[in-house]
């Protein structure tokens, strides 16, 4: 129970994918502008990476190694056309506001990476835990930069006036604001998961070849066929 | 014999500490400042002093809080908050004035590790900040007060027009709409001559700034030249920021370079650009390009080779 709790918090925390595995930033910039935007931006994506990485665990024993990556692609992309209908049916102003960077969760590279480094090597509910604590780490990113930026940028939270006309400094919701309050963001991470006397070295993700790894890391696959054949370059 | 101590180069000392330039850099400015009491009134002044304070006190509050070695005595503050102050209209307000301070003191130069650290010129950061939130109230110039009537002008960059030469003493004097410090053209040559002559900086960059400013402005859209230094933010840009220690090349004919290229792309976004004013923009570029030149112009030691070369040398 505990390592599945793990690795649930391990996408919130340690493995944040936006600020310590550095994905994703893109849409970060650009959506966090408003508050409901980033939510919905942060949900959405929450749902397409816990449905395909649940299928394409399901599926990774099926899909032939040499053409994975066009097969999780099949994949994600049917969960973001989905949900890119069910946003413009029900929430126009939504998808107005996301405009281009809901299709563009396809190539989300949270999702594919995800796809890739866990459900392909992992079961189905591991994977659905990586999936919804990957998601959610997104999520609690993008909101907590787009509340700084809104207030801060346009003095509103979910469009309620909360500093007077005026007494915005409208930097903050613009590009370089933007770039700010990320380096900030990730800054404050690192200094929370830095514990007394031990500092803590973000892990960027790995290829997955255990076999042939030095590094005594957490999640070590140890039971993987034909990790460990090393090729010979002539 | 044993008070002889042997120690590592340089051995050439002078008396010259990071305070006492810094005071030179405060003097120099000084009839800037006095200037614009003159031509806008006592605010102009209050304002530089009030940004000044804020500078100082934002740094000694950082220290403390981050528990680094105190620096405020070296003055730098002072200057980057007279710099910042400079940059804006007499009627800004002081809020945002403040919120300039905070973008050059902790976000420029105490984030990337105080004095020396600052990969660029911590004021006109300040400015941008201000200049990108508060647009309307940035670029809103009252003209000067006092010996003018008040009215609210733009700077005759934005208006150009022909030049008469009668104009020109007004733009000598700095009669016109601009930011605090960037109108009276003699106080700032006053300064500029004051630190020249004082050796805090070298005459080159400030010349070839300006020099290929002219040229350049001339060259793409047929500009007059003494506009082009007059008004605007060149001369006040040439002598007080681009100059920057920390910010600017080490050798000289890195300096050359740095000049040249912050004049060619002042003049690019006078004449092709959407804002009237480019000098921000140009120093903060060449400031990030500043490691490269560096780079590039590195001095070669007597008898040896220039760097790079080695490799090929020794290859053979």
């Amino acid at each position: 129970m505990k390592e599945k709790l793990k690795i649930f918090t391990n996408g919130i925390f340690k493995e944040n994918p936006v600020l310590i595995l550095l994905l994703g930033c893109c849409s970060v910039l650009a959506i966090s502008v408003t508050v409901s935007g980033a939510l919905g931006m942060g949900l959405a994506l929450t749902f397409v990476l816990v449905c395909s990485n649940v299928v394409i665990s399901l599926l990774r024993k099926i899909i032939p190694d040499k053409v994975r990556i066009p097969c999780f692609i099949v994949v994600i992309a049917t969960f973001v056309t989905l949900v890119q209908m069910i946003v413009e049916a029900f929430l126009p102003d939504l998808n107005n506001a996301l405009g281009v960077f809901l299709p563009l969760i396809v190539v989300n590279c949270i999702v594919l990476g995800r796809a890739e480094m866990f459900a392909s090597k992992h079961g189905v509910v591991d994977s659905f835990l990586d999936g919804l604590g990957m998601g959610l780490g997104y999520t609690f990113v993008i909101v907590g930069i787009a509340v700084i930026r809104e207030l801060i940028g346009n003095g509103t939270i979910f469009d309620q006036r909360i500093i007077p006309e005026g007494y915005q400094i409208g930097i903050i919701s613009q590009t370089p604001g933007g770039f700010m309050m990320f380096g900030f963001a990730m800054a404050l991470l690192i200094y929370c998961l830095n514990k007394k006397g031990k500092k803590f070295e973000p892990r960027i993700g790995c290829d997955g070849k255990c076999g042939s790894c030095t590094a005594n890391c957490e999640s070590r696959i140890t039971d993987l066929p034909g990790q460990d054949e090393t090729v010979e370059v002539k | 014999m044993s008070k002889l101590t042997v120690s590592v180069s340089p051995h050439i000392r002078s008396s010259r500490t990071t305070q006492n330039i810094m005071l030179d850099v405060i003097i120099a400015m000084l009839p800037v400042v006095i200037a614009s009491g003159f031509l806008f009134g006592p605010r102009a002044i209050l304002l530089t002093v009030i940004s000044s304070a804020v500078c100082v006190l934002l740094e000694y509050c950082w220290e403390k809080l981050m528990k680094k070695p105190l620096t405020v005595q070296d003055l730098s503050a002072v200057v980057t908050g007279m710099l910042v102050a400079m940059n804006v209209p007499v009627s800004t307000p002081v809020w945002m004035l403040i919120v300039g301070d905070i973008a050059a003191i902790i976000l420029v130069k105490q984030l990337f590790g105080g004095l020396g650290c600052n990969f660029v010129n911590p004021a006109l950061v300040g400015r941008l900040v201000m200049m990108f939130s508060f647009p309307s109230a940035m670029t809103t110039f009252t003209g000067s007060a006092g010996i003018v009537d008040a009215t609210t002008s733009a700077t005759p960059l934005s208006a150009p027009g022909t030049l008469v030469w009668d104009q020109f003493t007004t733009l000598l004097l700095g009669k016109h709409g601009g930011a605090i410090g960037e109108t009276c053209a003699l106080a700032i040559l006053i300064g500029g001559i004051y630190l020249i002559v004082r050796k805090v900086i070298k005459p080159i960059i400030p010349l070839c700034f300006i020099g290929s400013c002219c040229l350049f402005t001339f060259l793409f859209g047929g500009e007059n030249p003494i506009m082009q230094i007059f008004a605007g933010g060149l001369l006040c840009g040439a002598f007080f920021m681009a100059t920057d220690y920390v910010t600017s090349p080490i050798t000289n004919s890195g300096k050359v370079i740095f000049g040249v290229f912050i004049g060619f792309l002042t003049a690019v976004i006078r004449v092709f650009g959407s804002y009237p004013e480019g000098v921000t923009f140009a120093i903060l570029f060449g400031n990030v390009l500043v490691p490269y030149i560096n780079d590039l112009t590195l001095t070669r030691p007597l008898g040896g080779l220039f760097p790079g070369k080695e490799k090929k040398e020794a290859a053979k």
